[in-house]
């Protein structure tokens, strides 16, 4: 029974409060948040360096996403003096394009160099620390260990890899590989060597091992509760019918794993096309080398718009940010496309074919029904 | 016949836990050497933080690499009396130290306050707000920066702890987590039973409902913590002249590691170990105090990258 106190409350509007108190979340959100986005966006249609205050329509984006062919001759001197500045004008944007192109592919490289062994990884350490058939004595310890690299600061573990794995006789990543037989006296680790095109693979493969090394804790802590959430039934019901562990993983574990499988793909990109820490401590470590085969889009936006000393490119700063900013939704989307619930989707369809039936036989014997 | 069963039953029974057993050696010894590739960087890094520069440069076997010396003390003291201009370990842990704790208490305060005004009271846009904080979570940060960043120019805001500190009140991911757990734990009677008593909708935010979501705040607070003491990308964007003219100097820790490398070719391998060390070990011992809540935490799909 409501007393009258109660129904007194009952009938006072608390609204405002609910109004007061989600405010400083959306002041700040707007202010900080939303409005610089918006900026962004705003940014990526004017110019650059001098002539940032002006709008150029698709400028920016033309530039950075379709190439501009020019003749090389056209640039030497001797040329007609007009013939060279178009030429050279033509060169720079081209790069611009070049450069975008190149950390966008850098960018999925590594992305997908990370991801493999990191899900593999994961997923079999998830589907064997929750397997309680196997007795692996110190699984809390492991999950401690496994994940603790992902708490370190990313700045102090590019740096610390920078030196493991310098091009030095005496780096810990030269010492292992002598002493292991990989490498042979007089050679050493080459990563961070000025030489562009000697050097695509190994800093590009320091970058995902760092990657793999911080984030596969992280992801087989988040599988491992989504296995936990399975019903532990429907394993023993497997079980008893014989069914292999491979079977069970293929036709229990995945299936019903998905939606959590999906959530890691999707943040892991999302995370991927973000990295910054790594690729900018590596690229910037040794005065006047630039290892352009690890420069992320997150490190080109990051150049554009911090440039140093030169007037920074605010637009195709903004430029780029924009098609990172669709590249996420739609990747974001094709994925959630690809995994809605089918059986849902079928019921639906079901349901309306049946609204549909019975919606004729009303028709059929007269329903005022329309 | 008894016997014949019992003896079919244990072979069947020997040999299925002979499987299980080897399958779990091979197992263990797997994720013995992960924990070995985990943790070698980490024990390299503090063995080199005990040498001389000179002790790193001459080392050529594995024995010696794997083996500790003598020199941290050493390390430690030229590491804090070289405070130039730009590097300064001190200074890097109290920047540092003031935007973290700012921060992670502003995130953590105003996201429960968001999550329970959404979650207690009853209001037309209830719903599209709770909406629009759910999109905004999936935003990455570099798609903003640029408009942050000249935006913060625009209001001489660069160059200070302010666009560092106060955007921590809105923190998407944080309030989504709170008000699962609301959801789940805390019962709206207990407000109205607090209005019967006359409390007003302030005090029992502060007084009731905070302390029953203890262990929300807790774990979303370590995070916070944690992205915010190794948070170097936010920092080097906004601070762009860190010393203002030579009067202060504004870097946090990741700023002035980032420095050191940046200086390797005349630094002193011993002292930059040292220095890694010196960032990263507090965070580790709080880790490990700190562990349970931290794994349970990210099982729960407390953090986001």
């Amino acid at each position: 029974m409501a007393s009258a106190a109660q129904r007194r409350i009952k009938s006072i509007s608390y609204a405002k409060y609910g109004y007061i108190f989600i405010l400083p979340f959306f002041i700040v959100y707007l202010f900080f948040q939303l409005w610089p986005l918006i900026y962004t966006f705003i940014l990526a249609f004017k110019g650059n360096q001098s002539n940032g205050e002006n709008f150029v329509g698709f400028e920016n984006f033309n530039h950075l996403l379709f190439s501009h062919p020019y003749n090389i001759a056209d640039t030497r001197p001797g040329v007609d003096r007009e013939i060279r500045k178009a030429a050279n004008a033509a060169m720079a944007i081209d790069q611009q394009h070049q450069d975008f192109v190149r950390c966008l592919k850098n960018t999925i490289v590594l992305w997908i160099g990370n991801f493999i062994p990191q899900i593999a990884l994961s997923l079999s350490l998830a589907v064997w620390f929750t397997d309680a058939k196997l007795k692996i004595p110190g699984k809390g310890f492991f999950k401690v260990v496994m994940y603790m690299p992902n708490i370190i600061t990313a700045a102090s573990v590019a740096v610390l890899f920078l030196q493991l794995c310098a091009d030095t006789n005496y780096s810990a990543a030269t010492i292992l590989g002598r002493s292991l037989g990989l490498l042979k006296d007089g050679e050493f680790f080459n990563m961070t060597k000025d030489i562009p095109s000697q050097v695509i693979w190994p800093p590009r493969v320091v970058v995902m091992f760092i990657q793999t090394w911080m984030w596969f804790g992280n992801t087989m802590i988040m599988l491992m509760s989504g296995i936990m959430g399975i019903n532990p039934s429907l394993f023993e019901a497997a079980s008893i019918d014989g069914a292999s562990s491979g079977q069970v993983f293929r036709k229990i574990t995945i299936p019903l794993l998905a939606p959590i499988l999906v959530y890691t793909v999707v943040t892991s990109m999302i995370g991927g096309l973000q990295m910054f820490d790594m690729p900018y401590l590596f690229t910037t470590s040794k005065d006047g080398s630039h290892i352009k085969n690890i420069e992320t889009i997150a490190v080109y936006i990051y150049g554009k718009f911090h440039s140093g000393s030169i007037e920074p490119s605010y637009g195709y700063s903004g430029a780029a940010s924009v098609i990172l900013f669709f590249i996420t939704g739609c990747l974001g989307m094709i994925i959630f496309y690809l995994n809605r619930d089918k059986d849902e989707i079928a019921k639906k369809k079901q349901r309306k074919k049946l609204a549909k039936q019975f919606k004729a036989q009303n028709k059929q014997f007269g329903g005022l029904s329309i | 016949m008894s016997s014949m069963k019992s003896v079919y039953g244990d072979t069947a029974k020997d040999n299925y836990s002979f499987k299980i057993k080897l399958k779990s050696g091979i197992l263990l010894a797997w994720m013995i050497i992960l924990t070995i590739i985990c943790l070698l960087p980490i024990y390299i890094l503090i063995l080199n933080a005990t040498r001389t520069h000179g002790e790193i440069i001459s080392m050529t076997g594995l024995g010696k690499l794997l083996v500790p010396s003598g020199h941290l003390g050493e390390n430690i003291k030229n590491l804090s009396t070289k405070t130039s201009e730009d590097f300064s370990l001190l200074i890097g842990y109290k920047n540092s130290l003031i935007i973290t704790v700012f921060a992670t208490f502003l995130t953590v305060f105003f996201s429960a306050m968001t999550a329970y005004g959404i979650q207690v009271y009853e209001f037309k846009l209830k719903e599209v707000s709770y909406t629009a904080i759910l999109l905004v979570m999936m935003v990455p940060v570099q798609v903003t920066s640029a408009g942050f960043v000249k935006f913060m120019i625009n209001l001489k805001l660069t160059n200070s702890f302010v666009p560092l500190i106060i955007p921590a009140v809105a923190a998407p991911a944080v309030v989504y987590f709170m008000r699962s757990y609301m959801k789940s734990s805390f019962p709206l009677d207990i407000v109205e039973a607090a209005r019967i008593d006359g409390s007003s909708e302030l005090r029992t935010f502060l007084t009731i409902a905070i302390p029953m979501m203890k262990p929300a705040i807790a774990v979303q607070a370590i995070f916070a913590f944690i992205a915010n003491w190794n948070n170097f990308y936010t920092p080097n964007m906004i601070l762009i002249d860190p010393n203002k003219g030579g009067t202060t100097n504004l870097r946090t820790l990741p700023m002035m590691l980032s420095i050191l490398q940046a200086s390797q070719k005349t630094a002193d391998y011993g002292m930059i170990y040292t220095c890694i060390a010196l960032g990263i070990i507090p965070i580790i011992i709080a880790y490990i105090a700190l562990s349970r809540f931290i794994i349970a935490g990210v099982a729960l799909g407390g953090v986001k990258e």
